[in-house]
């Protein structure tokens, strides 16, 4: 026979008042009809029946104060029940008591049950081995992630580009060059400039299984579309319990241009490394530009590619084979050395590489990561690389708080505190909006002096 | 107040269902029903916890909809007001309670919950937290539907508090300029959490608000299944024909709160003891089943005894399935190459 109990209006609410019966003893009551009105300091709610039956008995009395959560109100007859059913067995089973029970095995157990089980570490694969005498072709960035998206849209006739002025435009900064005119207006489309909207539409398209990348003309204007990004693509797998993916790859100009001032001129590194769920790859060279743009187009997890402008111009040489797929989640080691250890990606690289030239003709030799990619971050590598160096000195444009530098000093603080011979030091961008003025932008950004003044404090030598 | 589609049907003009749509409509909505109560309900016990949306009120939306949809081909979406989308739609009724008391057999394995529920196989997308993500992610269905030319479309649930979200608009723009294969319904069940359409809309007739992009848009009763069903007919044909995105605003309403910790403050229980007594979506069927003689009071009583048997069911098996295991922390998180 059921029995009513005294519902919860939240999971916080302990007690209430019974405020008025809407039935009485011997009454039919069918399901959604109203039994009672239950009442707290914030809200009042109607007890609805979820069962037909006839009202035997009502055990607390309207007007009731301090009536606690799941205490039986009233038993309700169920048709072709007898009264002789074991109301307490039988209205009070298990998952009622649930809560109650749950509430004092977390009290008892409490130190077994604190620990979550440990993450499980990412192991990227080595970069691939290039048959021996490989031809080395050089290009530029621009060039190289032209290549590997349309190398890729070859492939798959599910992939396609989208974004604003991709297309007829070939490109706002040309590099969807060509695709237009290879691969026709269904796979390029040019988007109205709606950021969310369009990050929305092709994370939909990709929840059926096409595999979009999408151009932001800058990750400025990606901010527009962010909630899309890591709410409805990074997301999607884990709270689906692993049914829904979203193979999407978000990608453009990321940081600072030259003379575009706050509003445009920002590093969203650390912002989107900070989301589980998502990959994040910020390549420097153009051989990583092609290999990593191409295994993030093929990768079933959404990817942040970010790319820097500045950087678009900029030539290296690119292996010349079929298939050139780089791993995410593997730094790569730029130079191997013994003395310091300097960390960077992206455009940071730039200034981390002259330094680095600077620093060897001065006889120090330096080990100089890229890590090519944020999330996941290699963070192996670079412990390993501390513990030979003692010194790590990171560069990035990004603002300091929160920023890559800083959860790179934190990692190797605490995984690698007994090799450190200097603390672990961070040239970043200063913490200001990105000032218009030449002289001032200039300040804001990082340096190669910089870089050279840090490695000099953590080496001790000035 | 006034309830202009309710009252500008002619009765005489309604377009009737089969004995067998009547049929189904009465079963897929009673189960709805029932399930909700019995998930208020389980909330109120603390099994389920968190937010807890429930469709009482709404039953004839979805189910109309669905029954002019081609089922299990066409995609639908919806917002986190999902568990009787999720039904009518054959996800398992255990698998969906499951989820909503967090356990491992539900559909999401317990890391969902209530508004996060999913399934590629029925073409279920959600279940989707965010006010108003749903139109554009609804309108990526609908590109995926017509860059495969698979004759299938795309149908985005939203509500009349999501409907002044700026993505819908852009949504709107961009279904219009492809010609998506896009339905949009609006759920336009009076209030917004606690503000009413008129004080949150300064257009509130929904079915206009596509007007300025081109898309044409019906005011239905949303309590009427047999009026939602014609009217998603026309809709359906008209995205799938290659028309292009098409809308309909169903005026419909929700008894319970807007989550099970609502206050209710907002609205007057006349207003809805009125619409329970005089336009519940499920009595309508009822009475007509029964004035048709499609079948009897035993007849239907049956039914009742069938899904009650269902419902229970589904709560035995979310109280009794395990939650998850702590392994599960970090499964899930980055696709298989």
């Amino acid at each position: 026979m059921p029995t009513i109990l005294m519902p919860a209006l939240s999971p916080t609410m302990e007690e209430g008042k019974l405020s008025k019966w809407l039935v009485k003893e011997g009454d039919t009551v069918k399901p959604g009809d109203v039994l009672a009105e239950i009442e707290t300091d914030k809200a009042t709610m109607e007890v609805e029946s979820v069962d037909s039956g006839k009202v035997v008995k009502i055990l607390i009395p309207e007007g009731t104060e301090g009536v606690k959560v799941n205490e039986p109100i009233a038993q309700v007859q169920g048709e072709g029940e007898t009264l002789e059913a074991p109301p307490v067995a039988k209205t009070a089973p298990e998952p009622i008591e649930a809560p109650v029970v749950v509430a004092e095995k977390v009290a008892e157990a409490a130190p077994a049950q604190a620990a979550a089980p440990a993450a499980p570490s990412f192991v990227a694969a080595a970069d691939p081995d290039l048959p021996a005498g490989v031809e080395m072709v050089e290009m530029t960035v621009r060039q190289a992630l032209n290549e590997a998206m349309a190398e890729e849209m070859r492939r798959d006739p599910d992939i396609f580009l989208m974004g604003e002025e991709v297309a007829e435009y070939q490109g706002a900064y040309k590099i969807s060059q060509g695709l237009l005119q290879e691969f026709g207006p269904k796979r390029v489309v040019d988007t109205p400039i709606t950021e969310h909207g369009f990050a929305g539409l092709a994370v939909g398209a990709a929840f059926a299984g096409l595999r979009p990348i999408v151009e932001f003309m800058t990750w400025n204007f990606a901010m527009q579309a962010i909630d899309q990004i890591i709410n409805s693509a990074a997301k999607q797998l884990y709270m689906s319990g692993g049914q829904v993916s979203a193979p999407i790859v978000f990608r453009g100009p990321n940081g600072a241009a030259a003379r575009v001032a706050a509003q445009h001129s920002q590093d969203y590194s650390a912002w989107y490394s900070h989301i589980p769920g998502l990959y994040v790859v910020a390549p420097f060279s153009a051989a990583d530009a092609k290999g990593l743009l191409k295994a993030a187009i093929r990768s079933n997890t959404p990817v942040a590619f970010l790319e820097n402008e500045i950087l678009y111009g900029s030539t290296g040489l690119v292996p010349k084979v079929d298939d050139y797929v780089l791993p995410i989640g593997k730094a790569r080691i730029a130079r191997q050395g013994k003395d310091v250890t300097i960390v960077s990606f992206s455009m940071g690289m730039r200034y981390a590489t002259q330094a680095t030239e600077k620093l060897v003709a001065a006889g120090l030799d330096v080990e100089l990561i890229d890590l090519r990619t944020l999330r996941p971050m290699d963070t192996k590598t670079v412990i390993e690389s501390v513990k030979k160096t003692g010194r790590l000195v990171t560069v990035e444009e990004g603002w300091p708080q929160g920023g890559i530098g800083a959860e790179l000093a934190a990692v190797v603080t605490s995984e690698a505190f007994d090799y450190l011979d200097a603390p672990p030091t961070r040239v970043t961008g200063k913490d200001v909006p990105m000032p218009y003025a030449a002289n001032l932008e200039k300040l804001a950004l990082p340096s190669v002096d910089e870089v050279i003044a840090a490695v000099n404090a953590v080496t001790y030598r000035s | 107040m006034a309830r202009k589609a309710v009252a500008k049907t002619a009765q005489s003009n309604v377009p009737e269902l089969t004995k067998e749509q009547e049929l189904t409509a009465y079963r897929e909505m009673l189960l709805i029903r029932r399930f909700e109560e019995k998930a208020g309900q389980m909330y109120g016990m603390g099994l389920i916890g968190g937010f807890c949306h429930l469709y009482i009120g709404q039953e004839a939306v979805v189910t109309g909809v669905t029954m002019a949809s081609n089922k299990g081909k066409d995609a639908q979406i919806t917002g986190y007001r999902d568990h009787g989308h999720m039904l009518v739609m054959g996800l398992d009724p255990k698998g969906v309670m499951a989820e909503l008391t967090g356990r491992q057999g539900g559909l999401s394995k317990g890391k969902g919950g209530s508004m996060h529920m999913f399934s590629n196989e029925h073409r279920f997308y959600g279940g989707n937290g965010i006010v108003g993500a749903q139109v554009s992610l609804g309108t990526g269905l609908a590109f995926a539907s017509k860059y495969r030319d698979d004759g299938t479309v795309s149908i985005s649930y939203f509500g009349d508090g999501a409907a002044n979200q700026g993505q819908v608009y852009e949504s709107f723009n961009m279904a219009k300029l492809w010609n998506l294969p896009a339905v949009y319904i609006v759920e336009n069940n009076r209030y917004g959490m606690g503000t009413s359409v008129e004080r949150a809309s300064g257009q509130p007739n929904f079915s206009k608000r596509g007007i300025s992009f081109g898309i044409e848009g019906e005011q239905v009763d949303g309590m009427d299944i047999r009026m939602v069903y014609d009217a998603a007919k026309r809709a359906i044909d008209h995205a799938r024909s290659g028309k292009g995105p098409y809308i309909l605003e169903m005026l419909t309403y929700r008894y319970r709160g807007h989550s099970m910790s609502d206050p209710a403050k907002y609205r007057t229980k006349d207003e809805v003891s009125t619409m329970r007594a005089e336009h519940d979506p499920i009595e309508q069927v009822k009475s007509r089943i029964l004035e048709k003689r499609y079948g009897t009071e035993d007849s239907l009583k049956e039914i009742e005894t069938e899904i009650r048997a269902i419902v229970t069911e589904a709560a035995d098996f979310a109280t009794s399935d395990p939650e998850p295991a702590a392994s599960e922390l970090w499964t899930d998180i980055y696709a298989p190459a």
